[in-house]
């Protein structure tokens, strides 16, 4: 209990600090998007940004930092599947069925026995 | 008969009961959350141009000024517990009480203005998106405060029969809320920015 007390005593300062920081990254973001970058640029920076802050939320406030390895478990998990549902757009700009071209030589439907 | 492993360690996880259960709850939230953004990106990508500036940036900014506070004094409610500091840890909670109504009062401003100029999520494809993630998010909120509201209210007795339990449920309050204002880091660029 008393290593625990004085860990939470050093973490209080980290935590105002990383309260400023994500604060001084909020601001950022708005200042880049006032400048008008190209969008895919505007897009990169500013995810950039929230992820940086994203995970300095999960490792200091919600103690990701120094967490079991069942907890990092469950998140190995839910990443996985957080990725699959992400490539789920792309996987719909793959999806050709009636919209591709014919072969070369092949009637667009049937067979060119058929005629 | 007492629940087993709300205080004490389970031995095979290391953790409490409350401690796992909430990280898997936080799990499915991502997915929740995670299809909706998917959903984002699908809708962005087929519209033919898709809007800017139709958000209110700096009342945008100021939401996500007051949820990172709010954060801050969450995490602050149970620091002061765990320190035996009673009477800070009252105080940050109703702070972060009072933060997340502020932010539902914006909210609630930001949405009257769009609904005055018959902007509902009928008006086009990325009004009903902003609205739906909002809405979902905006929920979330409500149901954190709901939460603290207890642990301000009746629930704060549990601090004089069990310390290390209520630590415990602050605690897992706590990580709801974070998560909740990690949701609002990536809503804030996505929706009023890009």
């Amino acid at each position: 209990m008393q290593s625990d007390t004085e860990s939470v005593k050093k973490s209080v300062r980290t935590y105002f600090m990383v309260g400023a920081a994500l604060f001084v990254f909020t601001a950022i973001t708005v200042a880049v998007n006032q400048v008008h970058l190209a969008i895919p640029f505007a897009i990169t920076v500013a995810l950039i940004i929230a992820t940086l802050k994203g995970s300095m939320v999960a490792s200091v406030f919600m103690h990701l930092s120094h967490e079991k390895r069942w907890i990092y478990g469950a998140l190995v998990l839910t990443v996985l599947f957080f990725i699959v549902l992400m490539c789920v757009p792309s996987f719909t700009t793959m999806d050709t069925i009636g919209t591709k071209e014919p072969a070369v030589g092949v009637p667009e439907h049937g067979t060119p026995g058929a005629h | 008969m007492n629940i087993p492993y709300t205080v004490e360690t389970r031995p095979d996880t290391g953790l409490a009961n409350g401690k796992l259960g909430i990280w898997l709850f936080l799990g499915s939230e991502v997915m929740l959350f995670g299809a909706l953004f998917s959903t984002y990106i699908i809708l962005r990508n087929g519209a033919p141009e898709w809007p800017h500036g139709e958000l209110n940036v700096w009342l945008g900014m100021t939401n996500t000024f007051i949820l990172i506070a709010s954060s801050v004094t969450m995490v602050m409610a149970w620091a002061s517990l765990k320190l035996n500091n009673w009477r800070r840890h009252r105080l940050f909670l109703i702070l972060t009480f009072v933060l997340a109504a502020v932010f539902l009062v914006n909210k609630y401003f930001e949405y009257s203005s769009h609904f005055a100029r018959g902007e509902g999520p009928w008006h086009s494809t990325f009004l009903a998106i902003y609205y739906t993630l909002t809405g979902l998010h905006g929920l979330h909120i409500l149901g954190g405060m709901i939460v603290m509201s207890y642990f301000i209210g009746p629930g704060a007795k549990m601090w004089k029969t069990s310390p290390e339990q209520f630590a415990n449920r602050i605690e897992y309050t706590g990580l709801y809320w974070h998560f909740v204002d990690l949701v609002w880091i990536f809503l804030f660029p996505v929706l009023y920015l890009l």
